[in-house]
């Protein structure tokens, strides 16, 4: 998939294995993985003669932006379940936690002081 | 008559039920002891619902005498005769009243069963829904996720900012950004991750599942928004109790803290406003720890539960 997307022109199979030569991969594994991930719907394909050629379906900052927003619940819905470490918090509680992240780095140095 | 006293005390377990979620909203305790308190919110949940249906079923069924299921079990074999709810064919202010009645009965079943339809379906769909966008998560994490020896056992994506968060399942995943990498420093990583792992070895995505289902079928009730959020942050500090486990409570602290504010310059205004003062309760909560409940306290709460969920289950019942 990184090939397809450092890449500006739609890719056949072989212009994909060529590019990837530090993994010694087979012509058909390399059709395999493209097929998928056309079936996918993460790449596009289209027809050129008896070949396919391959492009990404979107850019993948759009992938990374859908990933991140769906785990940091923005888009509204809660249905991926997925508890996450902390949310944002704004205003008066922001300053109350710097506050308080300053007493704890503090302390910190305090315990560097003596020990 | 005695059909009539059961769905009573249904009801009355029902609406004690909702009385006793808002108390528990209010109460002070369950951060001393978020297992304690989260089986309990668990039996409120269950008792609630098994008692809104055995109420409305109970009403339905005619006769008494015997338990509500036994009733239904009977309206089984004898609605096919037409006996049950046959609108009696007599003329005059008796006949009509029992037209009245049987057709009230009616009704209060009917809605009955459709309230324990409609609760399991809620129940399913959050399930498949929350699969459906977990294999969404994974198939997106292997196009683009990477590991990094700074955070073994996690996946990084490169994201600007702060997140962190798992993905629960047979196959689980924990994931951070590179916007975390950059904020927090190795000890309070460490912190994060014990938490992370904390979530998905105790299930806590089960815990919160029928909770957030809840809250997609009544949208507009407070009290189920109010039992989500809660069970939420009581599940977070379960994570964080567990962390503590493994690393020491300043780290896990900081590292919450600098999250909590990293966010607040950069996310957009009014979309994270959900979570106002869980942070800083959890913060509070390591900083100045608060002694857990007496053993016994915990056992009282848990038997409390138990004879929750078994009052309705009986009343059904016998």
């Amino acid at each position: 998939m990184d090939v397809l997307w450092e890449s500006d022109a739609a890719l056949t199979v072989r212009e994909v294995s060529t590019r990837l030569t530090e993994r010694n991969l087979a012509h058909t594994t390399v059709m395999t993985v493209l097929d998928r991930l056309a079936k996918k719907g993460f790449a596009r394909r289209q027809r050129d003669g008896r070949a396919w050629r391959y492009c990404p379906a979107a850019t993948r900052e759009t992938y990374v932006a859908e990933l991140m927003l769906t785990a940091l619940d923005q888009t509204g819905d809660r249905t991926a379940a997925l508890t996450r470490f902390a949310q944002s918090v704004s205003g008066v509680e922001a300053d109350v936690l710097r506050e308080a992240l300053d007493v704890i780095e503090g302390d910190d140095v305090g315990h560097e002081g003596t020990g | 008559m005695k059909g009539l006293a059961d769905s009573a005390l249904l009801a009355g377990v029902a609406v004690g039920s909702v009385l006793g979620a808002s108390a528990l909203v209010q109460a002070s305790w369950p951060r001393r002891s978020p297992a304690a308190a989260i089986l309990l919110w668990q039996a409120l949940g269950l008792a609630a619902g098994l008692a809104a249906v055995g109420t409305l079923v109970g009403l339905g069924v005619p006769g008494g005498g015997a338990g509500v299921a036994r009733a239904v079990l009977r309206i089984g074999t004898t609605v096919r005769t037409g006996a049950v709810f046959r609108i009696p064919a007599a003329s005059g202010g008796a006949g009509a009243v029992t037209a009245i009645v049987a057709a009230l009965r009616l009704a209060c079943l009917a809605a009955g069963l459709a309230l324990l339809a409609s609760l399991c379906w809620v129940l399913v769909a959050a399930s498949t829904a929350a699969l459906q966008a977990r294999r969404r998560q994974r198939a997106l994490l292997s196009l683009l996720a990477r590991g990094d020896p700074k955070v073994p056992g996690a996946l990084v994506v490169d994201y600007p900012t702060a997140a962190a968060y798992c993905l629960p399942g047979l196959r689980s995943r924990i994931v951070v950004s590179v916007g975390t990498l950059e904020l927090l420093r190795p000890a309070e990583l460490a912190a994060v991750l014990a938490h992370e792992r904390a979530h998905l070895r105790e299930r806590h995505d089960l815990v919160l599942l029928p909770f957030t289902a809840l809250r997609r079928a009544f949208p507009r009730s407070a009290t189920c928004a109010e039992a989500h959020r809660a069970v939420a942050l009581l599940v977070e500090m379960l994570a964080d109790d567990r962390a503590l486990r493994a690393r020491p409570a300043r780290e896990l602290a900081s590292a919450l803290v600098r999250f909590g504010t990293a966010g607040a310059c950069r996310a957009p205004a009014g979309a994270l406003a959900v979570g106002e003062g869980e942070v800083a309760a959890r913060v509070a909560r390591l900083l100045q720890p608060v002694r857990p409940l007496p053993a016994l306290a915990v056992a009282g709460i848990c038997l409390g539960a138990a004879l929750l969920v078994a009052a309705p289950v009986t009343l059904l019942v016998i």
